[in-house]
């Protein structure tokens, strides 16, 4: 009896969240379907774009022989992993002093960090396109690197502060009484430990700075253009590039849906907060 | 060496007041046992020891000089944690050699040092396993051994075996016990439980309140608590304690008499009552005996083959030799 019902829910279950599954992915299994398409196929009926039509790689073609898709890949390749880097820098000691050094004042901090996320961009857009243009970073990576470090740099404090909060304080003080300096609990101790958690925060940090795409837009005209911009060129209110939109957007999300995938675990990890051991 | 003394050391944290001004002195090579009730201060007066916390007022002397300033590292104190605290990405060898690389003493030097103490705590086939493959009780081994290939000048344990099961806790009760011996260092061990504080004290420190009830070996804090605290506290199953006219009959405030210091007969005695509840432990039987007259039952020990049975009326009286006189202010009468 208790065997059949705990069956049945699970298959129900099971069901329920291929379902889900099966329609979040879809937009992007037709974006992908779309992008073998011809221009002309890809603006028909979507049963007879399925079944009705043939396949091409014509639009992957045009799409590289218009726009260089390798300069756009390099900039959101340094974008992405220097405002990374660049956030690690001042992430770890920030989050190192809050875990292990906690004043009266942490918490609010914390929260005040995370406030700054809650605030639309663009109420703040005017303001930094301006600064932007006047210390002449507009359309440059480094420009690029820095705003988006900014804009992520709460979610990486408080993943690292997370993860420095789960490492146990016993075990730094036995670090200590067996003799060990600030230095060499660090790197002997503490670094080891939260290397699961840094790889997440880094992991998912490198996602979301590729798929940033309220500043790279608008702080970039063609220099320092990443694969947001590749897509956004391909987009027009007419609807006539379908098919190269859709070979543009592979093209852009292709590289970290990849790492995605190969990292799946670590990032389950990172994203619920080390919850899941 | 591993003279430790503590003059008039306080602490605070924040507005709370955990430990008020307190002397302590610990001799080179005893065993001494703080013991008090959860939340009296025993982990953070051995903190304060170890130098993982910060004096608010006072003097730690180690060896005759003032450690108060040093950090935990240069006070060569090694420390046992509850949660043993080991390095989970490191091997046991690791754990156990970290002290030693922190020391910069020489590979060979190590090695023979990690031989010896994995043979003397039997880890010596689990050296390349990960804490995390390790029973609680080895892990605790793992603990201790790490603690002592540094050769520190006093150990510091921290309720080191509140997670063990009862079986095992015995058995590294004794080990401990035998490691000081062989030793002959300086231990200091935190406990909650009086029962390991009795077995492996050379000298038991009662904490209350961060306040030091009394100080004195074993024998000494069981034959003459110095006051209500420590009679209560000290002693398994706990003192009987007595108010009223009963006290009164002995001119004190209140008396205690232990469990076992009051003769059972089923014909005639000072307090007569009726048996209840009984706890059967084979060499022992302790009885709750409801007396007439007072407030609360009476606990009482007799041999385990004792014939006696629920709602039985039995007659006791108290050696009064072994009786425990305490005045008002729960201090004791001579
Ligand atoms: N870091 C801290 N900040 C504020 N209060 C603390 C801190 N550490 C301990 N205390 C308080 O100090 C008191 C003594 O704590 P301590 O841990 O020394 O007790 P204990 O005797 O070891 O208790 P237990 O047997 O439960 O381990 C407690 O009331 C505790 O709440
Ligand atoms: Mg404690």
């Amino acid at each position: 009896m208790a065997r059949g019902v705990t069956i049945s829910r699970k298959s129900v279950n099971t069901i329920a969240a291929g379902v889900l599954g099966l329609l979040m992915f879809f937009p992007v299994l037709w974006i992908v379907i779309l992008s073998f398409k011809t221009e002309g196929d890809a603006i028909k009926a979507p049963l007879e774009i399925l079944f009705g039509t043939g396949w091409t790689t014509e639009s992957y073609g045009t799409v590289q022989a218009r726009s260089d898709y390798f300069k756009h890949f390099s900039n959101s390749l340094i974008i992405s992993l220097g405002s990374t880097f660049l956030g690690l820098l001042i992430a770890v000691p920030a989050a190192w002093s809050m875990a292990f050094v906690p004043a009266k004042r942490t918490k609010d901090v914390l929260m005040w960090m995370l406030s700054t996320k809650m605030l639309p961009p663009v109420g703040v857009l005017v303001p930094i396109y301006l600064i932007f243009r006047d210390l002449g970073i507009l359309d440059t990576r480094s420009g690029l690197v820095i705003v988006l470090m900014l804009i992520n740099l709460p979610i990486i404090i408080w993943m690292l502060y997370t993860y420095f909060r789960e490492i146990p304080g016993e075990i730094l003080e036995a670090a200590r009484m067996d003799g060990a300096t600030l230095r060499e609990e660090v790197v002997h101790v503490l670094i080891p430990m939260a290397i699961p958690g840094m790889a997440s925060t880094v992991l998912l940090n490198i996602i979301l700075a590729w798929n940033e795409a309220f500043w790279t837009l608008n702080l970039t005209a063609a220099k320092a253009a990443p694969l947001t911009a590749f897509i956004a060129s391909y987009s027009s209110p007419e609807g006539l590039f379908y098919a190269k939109l859709s070979a543009a957007s592979v093209m852009a999300i292709a590289p970290i849906l990849m790492m995605g995938w190969f990292s799946q675990k670590q990032l389950v990890r990172g994203l619920t907060f080390g919850a899941v051991k | 060496m591993g003279h430790i003394q503590l003059k008039g050391v306080k602490k605070n944290f924040g507005d709370v007041t955990v430990i008020p001004t307190l002397d302590l002195e610990i001799e080179d090579g005893k065993f001494v046992v703080f013991v008090g009730p959860s939340g009296c201060g025993k982990s953070t007066l051995l903190r304060l020891i170890a130098g993982l916390e910060d004096v608010t007022e006072g003097v730690v002397e180690i060896d005759g000089q003032d450690a108060t300033g040093l950090p935990p590292a240069k006070r060569r104190l090694a420390m046992v944690f509850q949660s043993y605290a080991l390095y989970p990405h490191m091997s046991v060898r690791k754990n156990i050699a970290f002290p030693m690389k922190m020391a910069r003493i020489p590979q060979e030097e190590q090695e023979q040092r990690i031989t010896e103490a994995a043979r003397v705590l039997n880890l010596t086939d689990y050296l390349d396993r990960r804490p995390g493959q390790l029973s609680g009780g080895q892990r605790q081994r793992v603990a201790i051994g790490r603690a002592i290939v540094r050769e520190p000048a006093a150990f510091l344990f921290d309720e080191p075996l509140s997670n063990l099961d009862a079986a095992l806790r015995v058995g590294m009760r004794l080990e401990i016990s035998e490691l000081h011996k062989r030793l002959a260092t300086t231990m200091i061990y935190v406990t909650h439980d009086q029962v390991e504080a009795m077995t492996m004290a050379d000298k038991i420190v009662v904490l209350n309140a961060g306040v030091i009830e009394q100080v004195g070996s074993p024998l000494e804090l069981y034959r003459e608590p110095r006051n209500l605290f420590v009679a209560g506290f000290i002693g398994s199953p706990r003192m009987n304690l007595l108010e009223g006219s009963v006290a009164e009959k002995y001119d004190a405030h209140i008396v205690g008499i232990r469990p076992e210091h009051i003769e059972v007969s089923a014909a005639s005695g000072d307090w007569t009552g009726t048996v209840g509840v009984s706890e059967h432990l084979g060499s022992d039987t302790f009885f709750r005996v409801n007396v007439e007259g007072f407030a609360e039952p009476v606990t009482v020990r007799a041999d385990g083959d004792v014939d006696l049975h629920y709602g039985d009326t039995i007659h006791l009286t108290p050696d009064p030799h072994q009786l425990h006189r305490f005045d008002r202010d729960s201090a004791r009468l001579a």
